[in-house]
């Protein structure tokens, strides 16, 4: 079948209304799925589709979006619980941490959660400090649950309908400048793409860039204008941050020996922290030049949006970065 | 509902000293160094647990916070595999992994205890979901603490359920405080069912229902008045319910207890739901004395076979620890 070019909102949309045509214990739940179409236009059309049973509209109460989903999963559902935007998910921090990821482990595996999450992140719309998190790197600290980080329609697709049909709790982000990002998704309706893969997005043997979601993007640009001075980047789209996939990292690593790692989480404590950590550990004999990051910085997001750029990362920090670990 | 008979009402007799002698024992347990963490006895509550699950059909659902032994046991869970669990034995109901707070059956449709305050009421919620979302004849009994009705995830939940329909009946377990916190220092409403008034009254009389409160110390009301409120969260929706009643021992091991007097807990001990059950009998039937001083035998046998049982049972081993973190 030929790969139709969509965006990844109507990526999303078409996983999750597949996946619902085919499982009817998979249902949505959450603030303005229903009714008015999802808040990202996600779910427009499902309520007249699939009826009120299975496409439920919920107060705001995020606290009890994410813990009866948990529990509808432990009973024996799939539900796909919506968080509007990441932002609200520190309300429901206990429901997805303490209740949805540790349930099965701490009962001894007696119950299963298979559990999505669904919700949106990212700064970069002028929306302040308390609307502008990418704060997803933290919930990968916890053993119990995935977190998906698509950044293309592609992923977006095969991670999500992979998402619904796995048996563990997965924090499913989607970046909401992102989502009428376009490119090719195969109309086949048993798409889906491994859990914990990460993927090489652009190959070059000088700099290995590893990053995901929005920073992909930075990334992209990065190496187009790089390209043109010569310096050919490798860039490595992690996809999931639990499970992470660093094979395709080190193998990169071992050919360039250089590495700088970007996302548009804050500094502290990010991913990239955790990523180069974990090259010292294992690649320390490969290891030409300090690993550097690119993150935002380390402040809360403001309003202006000369400030908001300045905060953020970009095509050009990266463009510096890359062009410091090769002693430029 | 037919009035319970005889043997029935022997059998809560025989569960109310079993929860009494299996929680004295654990004590000792606990003062020996052999049961670690905290541990929160049932001691007083006995008739509460004992009358409320007794009125569950098979078909329905439990779930409780971490004051759980005492619903464990009068749910049916293995007295051995229960102590086992005390003192984090791989035979334990939770394989060791859970330990005191974190009992479960998923089998006998006892959906756990949750060291969280008001952590599991959204789950109790999703559980009743999964009933109404599959159109099965279930009910799920939810039991908190006093203090669990001021926590975020009360409100939340109630009003899901409320607005839900859900068939859950929320049963409050009222024993005036919440550790030193008496209701009336850390509640508005004194009278808890009211807030259930919050969430009642919708259109066409949807929503809530303010339940009774119930004398939480006679395990006859308390049978009578869940039974009822069974029938009305099968029928018409979720309804909250107050059980008064009495923790006579610290909120956990090694309690101060500077929040009460002894007068105080003289009083109530006096009046204990025990007691005053073996009263009742020795009044209705005649020479029943011998049969509840041979169930008295009984119990403390069963409860010193279930130390033994634990003793000589392995500890959880390497592979344990890291199992059931994911479904593989
Ligand atoms: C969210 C949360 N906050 C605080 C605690 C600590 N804590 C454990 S039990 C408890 C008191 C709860 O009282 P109540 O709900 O009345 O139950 P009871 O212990 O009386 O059975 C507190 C504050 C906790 N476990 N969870
Ligand atoms: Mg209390």
């Amino acid at each position: 079948m030929a790969d139709t070019p969509i965006t990844i909102r109507e990526a999303l949309s078409a996983a999750l209304r597949e996946e619902m045509r085919r499982d009817e214990r998979v249902f949505i739940m959450g603030e303005e799925v229903g009714v008015w179409g999802g808040t990202y236009a996600v779910t427009r059309g499902f309520l007249d589709e699939f009826g009120e049973k299975r496409v439920r509209d919920t107060p705001i109460a995020e606290m009890v979006i994410a813990g009866a989903a948990t529990g509808a999963a432990m009973a024996g559902l799939r539900p796909v619980a919506e968080i509007m935007t990441i932002n609200f998910a520190f309300l429901a921090l206990d429901a997805i941490i303490n209740h949805a990821a540790k349930v099965r482990y701490m009962f001894n595996g007696q119950f299963t959660v298979p559990l999505v999450v669904r919700t949106t992140t990212g700064g970069g719309k002028q929306l302040g400090a308390t609307h502008s998190h990418a704060p997803e790197v933290i919930f990968a600290h916890f053993p119990g649950l995935y977190v998906a980080v698509p950044g293309t329609a592609y992923d977006a697709k095969g991670m999500l309908k992979a998402a619904i049909r796995d048996d563990n709790p997965v924090l499913f982000v989607e970046h909401s400048t992102m989502l009428q990002r376009r490119s090719p998704v195969p109309d086949d309706l048993d798409f889906t793409l491994p859990i914990g893969k990460s993927d090489v997005k652009r190959q070059g043997d000088d700099v290995t860039i590893v990053t995901y979601q929005k920073g992909l993007e930075w990334s992209m640009a990065a190496a187009e204008q790089l390209a043109k001075e010569g310096i050919e980047v490798e860039i490595i789209d992690l996809r999931w941050l639990r499970p992470l996939d660093l094979e395709p990292v080190f193998e990169s690593f071992k050919k360039t020996n250089r590495c700088v790692i970007v996302e548009e989480s804050l500094p502290h404590f990010n991913v990239g922290a955790e990523i180069s950590a974990q090259l010292q550990e294992h690649m320390f004999d490969y290891m030409d030049a300090p690993i550097k990051r690119v993150s935002a910085m380390d402040i809360p997001l403001p309003y202006s949006r000369e400030l908001e750029l300045m905060a953020l990362p970009s095509a050009d920090k990266v463009v510096a970065a890359v062009k410091e670990v090769l002693g430029g | 509902m037919a009035a319970p008979n005889k043997e029935t009402l022997l059998d809560w007799y025989r569960q109310m000293v079993l929860i009494r002698r299996f929680e004295e024992r654990c004590a000792e347990l606990y003062q020996q160094g052999l049961i670690g963490g905290f541990l929160h006895l049932y001691i007083g509550q006995e008739a509460t647990g004992v009358g409320a699950v007794a009125a569950l059909r098979e078909q329905d659902h439990v779930i409780t916070a971490y004051r759980d032994h005492g619903i464990a046991l009068a749910r049916g869970l293995d007295v051995n595999a229960l102590m086992a669990e005390m003192l984090g034995k791989a035979t334990g109901v939770s394989g060791g992994k859970g330990g005191s707070m974190h009992l479960a059956n998923r089998d006998l449709r006892f959906w756990g205890g949750y060291g969280i305050v008001g952590g599991h009421l959204p789950l109790a919620a999703g559980i009743a979901l999964k009933a109404k979302y599959n159109e099965e004849d279930e009910v799920v009994l939810c039991l908190m603490g006093d203090g669990a009705t001021n926590i975020g995830y009360f409100h939340e939940s109630l009003n899901l359920s409320a607005v839900w329909e859900l068939p859950v009946v929320w049963l409050v377990e009222n024993n005036q405080y919440g550790m030193g916190t008496s209701v009336a220092r850390a509640s508005g409403a004194t009278e808890i069912v009211q807030k259930a008034m919050a969430y009642c009254c919708g259109p066409d009389g949807r929503g809530m229902a303010v339940g009774p409160r119930l004398d939480g110390m006679d395990v006859i009301a308390m049978y009578d008045g869940i039974s009822e409120a069974i029938e009305h969260a099968r029928t018409k929706g979720p309804i909250l319910v107050e059980s008064l009643t009495y923790r006579l021992e610290g909120h956990s091991m090694g309690d101060p207890q500077r929040y009460r007097t002894k007068e105080e807990v003289e009083e109530f001990s006096a009046a204990g739901p025990i007691g005053r059950f073996r009263n009742h009998l020795i009044e209705k039937y005649k020479n029943i004395g011998s049969r509840l001083d041979s169930i008295d035998q009984e119990v403390l046998d069963e409860v010193e076979a279930a130390v033994e049982f634990a003793q000589n049972s392995p500890d959880p081993t390497f592979e344990d620890l890291t199992s059931h973190v994911y479904v593989d």
